[in-house]
């Protein structure tokens, strides 16, 4: 596959995180697929970042282990990165640097390049701001990109700023370009020439995704409080002003999670969310929507953990919590996001699920997803789609009540297990429900009969949940000598595992959990051999497998360090599992 | 126009319970026929009625009013009873919690809450115990109380629920007493009427676990009426003075009151349609809309 990949490396303040964005949009404009990956400390300032924009023609679906070029912003960038540059890829640093030894950068098989980022940014643009803008010029040109897909991000972004500041801007990449491109003629990392396609494409994350499925959905209310890497799901609904949502940061994550159940109660599509830490103080109130019988949708981003853990790194480590998350039994519905494009629908899916079953419904996503913006085709998320699709189940609107003359009874028993739903402020039908064990009309009770039939009903729902359960996603030749068996958001990594094993490896994916899928059995029945590959200490993933089906699988890669898994790294270690 | 039936008692007598199992004396017996009166007296019909409550003896209420009721979890009646709120913001909606409910577990609710104004008439049950559990001290309980919690007496001083409302910017402050059913009637109405979160301190006995003290006769030998004794309840400095009695002289009525935007009053969702709540809105996006955000990520 012709590729390419960009890295920035530096401290936090040196803007890393807007020039990787600005990289990422720049190829993405131009045609190419894009994989971003970011690695950024719990700090405002100081620290290692670094982030990675993937660059080629064809669809990517993980970061790579490997850098092609480098931009060291730092010093401490060169040795963090310098084991992982490709051979014959290239470092840019600033040129007046004497922090850096080229001979370092030499015996790693790489080409030092320094360059005159703080001259020309200062000479022709007047600030020094701007090197950042020459350095990524110069990268470009070593790949070979053209430089009106520069141009073009330069304008649109400076537009607001007016013709001076676009007009400096574009001085100073063009001659970071021209630098570039006269300064390693024989780079050995070009990109392969620019796919025209039929539609633009959007870069997005995971996180980015989840909100528009939610939006899509009809969701109305979205409740949270401030942890990494949720937050910018709740920050992205509180600034759609036009966009006819409640959007609100809560005192803390029990008041969140109450609030969206209070607005659900009263019939609207609500959403909460965190990450581990602050899912932990919202599950008394699983419990509550349990037996309350409340739709609501979580949304859980792990990072690795536990306690505060390391709050800006990924980790897959809060399966068996969220499939066990409170106290009693009641059904719960647990779906995990793989990509971006999957985060849309499954999230407004999701909500569908809640108002089907009258349920809890978590959605697992995780940093890593969260902060990696891929490009998907501007029509690849359809709201129309979503519109159609949209299903409240048993709900009773005022004008579904306009037509009825029974008297309501909120826990009716049915055969489902699903009792018809009003929104409540109509006369013909007055809600009432209490967080004790109830009667069909929600008073409490304690009677034993009573009791045994009003859990029964609920967990009868679950019935409902599992045949909307989809199976497992298989990957790869439909028989092979190994089987990868993993979950949610390592999708992408696995099946470029699976690709470059030239058909000795294949994939089965979960992304519905719980209730299990119908047949989610099967294709692990079917494997010669089985190897779970997970970003956690346990393989909780395996454990739950072993619950749910009795099969053990034996051959178990965990990764736990915080950092994503390359297809690289999967390789290596199925290599060591078996030789 | 519709022609709509007077509301009476009668429409709010049912009881989703079989039987109201509060102990004889009560007084939540008082506090439930006060909402009642005073949802009649305003004239608003069950349907159009929320109440939220949290959990204790006084958090069963909701099954003896026959209205849309929600009893929630121990200290989270608050941030429920909003969340309804936002999304009907049409309904009357009443927040039902005890004092070690409301205070203690749901304490950090409580001050959010009076900061974020929305719209609903919070009534606290202030029976200074936990009486459900058998009778623990709770944040109101006094300094030296002694209680299956507290055998030494409590170390603690209780919380002036009246003078933190106020300085938490609370917009209308008052105290009832549950022995008096016609004056709590009567500030349930002005609280329901308030454009804002509303506070009403509700003094009762519990005639099990505060058998020898906080009686109703102990209540009525101190109580006194705030507005027959010429209380501006527009002078926020006055409130907080009177905030500090106790003991001998006990200030019941109307704290405070003043109007700031409530929460519902500054949600553009809401306000786009002010006609139509939020749960009565179609679901579907608007397709161009939706187009047009989507190409903000390009």
């Amino acid at each position: 596959m012709a590729e390419v990949t960009y890295t920035i490396g530096g401290a936090a303040g040196q803007g890393i995180e807007s020039t990787g964005m600005a990289l990422a949009r720049i190829h993405a404009r131009a045609g190419y697929q894009v994989y971003t990956w970011q690695e950024y400390e719990s700090r405002i300032r100081g620290g290692h970042n670094q982030y990675q924009v993937r660059v080629s023609d064809k669809p990517l679906t993980s970061h790579s282990r490997t850098h092609c070029i480098v931009v060291a912003l730092d010093a401490q960038s060169i040795a963090e990165l310098l084991p992982d540059v490709a051979p014959g890829g290239a470092v840019i640093y600033e040129s007046t640097r004497d922090d850096i030894a080229p001979a370092l950068i030499a015996a790693h098989g790489a080409r030092p390049l320094p360059a005159p980022l703080l001259e020309i940014a200062t000479t022709l643009g007047g600030d020094k701001i701007m090197t950042n803008t020459v350095a990524t010029s110069v990268a470009a040109a070593l790949t070979g990109l053209d430089f009106a897909g520069i141009e073009a991000v330069i304008r649109e972004n400076f537009a607001r700023r007016g013709a001076q500041a676009t007009e400096a801007n574009l001085a100073v990449a063009r001659a970071g370009y021209d630098w570039g491109r006269k300064s390693l003629p024989d780079f050995a990392h070009r990109l392969p020439p620019a796919p025209v396609l039929p539609e633009p494409q959007m870069l997005v994350h995971a996180n980015h995704a989840v909100a528009l499925g939610a939006l899509a959905a009809g969701c109305k209310v979205v409740t949270g409080y401030p942890m990494t890497p949720w937050s910018s799901i709740l920050d992205f609904l509180i600034q759609q002003r036009d966009a006819a949502i409640v959007a609100l940061q809560m005192e803390d994550e029990i008041a969140a999670i109450s609030f969206a159940l209070g607005a659900s109660f009263a019939g609207t599509r609500a959403m909460t969310g965190s990450s581990g830490g602050g899912f932990a103080l919202m599950v008394e109130h699983l419990s509550l929507a349990g037996i309350a019988e409340v739709p609501i949708v979580v949304i859980e981003v792990q990072r690795a953990g536990p306690a505060t853990g390391m709050p800006t790194r990924t980790e897959q480590a809060d399966l068996l919590f969220v499939l066990n998350p409170a106290h009693g039994e009641f059904p719960l519905i647990v779906t995990a996001i793989k990509d971006p494009l999957d985060a849309f629908y499954r999230t407004a899916k999701a909500f569908n699920l809640a108002d089907q079953c009258q349920c809890p419904v978590i959605v697992l996503s995780d940093a890593h997803l969260a902060n990696s913006l891929r490009t998907v085709p501007l029509s690849a998320l359809d709201s129309e789609r979503v519109t159609r699709e949209i299903d409240r189940g048993e709900t009773l609107t005022h004008r579904d009540l306009d037509a009825r003359a029974a008297p309501y009874r909120r826990y009716l028993l049915t055969e489902s297990g699903v009792s018809p739903r009003a929104v409540p402020g109509h006369p013909q039908a007055v809600v009432h429900s209490m967080s004790d064990e109830h009667t069909e009309t929600g008073a409490v009770t304690e009677n034993a009969e009573a009791r045994r039939q009003m859990m029964a009903k609920r967990m009868r729902k679950l019935a409902v949940a599992r045949a909307r359960m989809e199976p497992p996603d298989l990957y790869g030749p439909a028989a092979a000598a190994l089987t990868l068996v993993g979950w949610g958001g390592t999708y992408g990594v696995l099946c470029e595992a699976v690709d470059r094993a030239h058909g000795r490896l294949n994939l089965v994916h979960y992304t519905d959990l719980f209730p299990f899928p119908l047949a989610g059995d099967a294709p692990l029945r079917r494997a010669r051999r089985l190897v779970a590959v997970e970003q956690n200490y346990t393989a909780q993933l395996a454990r739950y497998l072993r619950g749910e089906t009795g099969i053990e699988i034996a051959g178990r890669i965990c990764k736990y360090d915080g950092r994503p898994m390359s297809a690289d790294w999967i390789l290596c270690r199925l290599e060591e599992l078996s030789p | 126009m519709t022609l709509t039936l007077p509301v009476t008692l009668a429409d709010y007598k049912p009881l989703f319970a079989d039987e109201i199992s509060w102990c004889p004396g009560c007084g939540d017996f008082g506090i439930l026929a006060a909402i009642k009166q005073a949802l009649v007296q305003r004239e608003i019909p069950p349907h159009r009625v929320m109440v939220v409550s949290g959990i204790g003896c006084g958090s069963k209420l909701p099954d003896y009013l026959y209205a849309n009721g929600w009893q929630t979890l121990h200290g989270r009646a608050l941030p429920a009873a909003q969340g309804f709120r936002l999304a009907q913001h049409g309904m009357t909606v009443l927040a039902v919690t005890g004092d070690g409910d409301g205070l203690g577990e749901g304490g950090n609710h409580w001050l959010h809450a009076m900061r974020r104004n929305v719209d609903l008439t919070h009534l606290l049950q202030n029976n200074q115990t936990y009486g459900l559990t058998k009778g623990q001290a709770s944040p109101t309980s006094d300094l030296g109380y002694v209680s299956p919690s507290t055998p030494q007496g409590s170390p603690d001083l209780p919380i002036n629920a009246i003078a933190i409302a106020l300085a938490a910017g609370a917009t209308f402050v008052a105290r009832g007493f549950a022995g008096d059913v016609h004056a709590l009637r009567d500030l349930i109405a002005q609280g329901i009427d308030h454009p804002g979160y509303a506070f009403i301190d509700i003094l009762q006995p519990c005639v099990v676990w505060n058998r020898d003290h906080y009686t109703y006769a102990w209540f009525r030998a101190r109580t006194y009426d705030l507005q027959s004794d010429g209380h501006n309840p527009q002078d926020l400095a006055a409130a907080f003075a009177r905030a500090q009695e106790w003991g001998d002289r006990i200030p019941l009525g109307l704290f405070y009151q003043t109007t700031r935007l409530t929460l519902e009053a500054q949600t553009p969702a809401i306000q786009q349609d002010p006609d139509c709540p939020l749960a009565l809105r179609d679901l579907p996006v608007d397709r161009d809309a939706f187009d047009t955000l989507k190409r903000r990520f390009l």
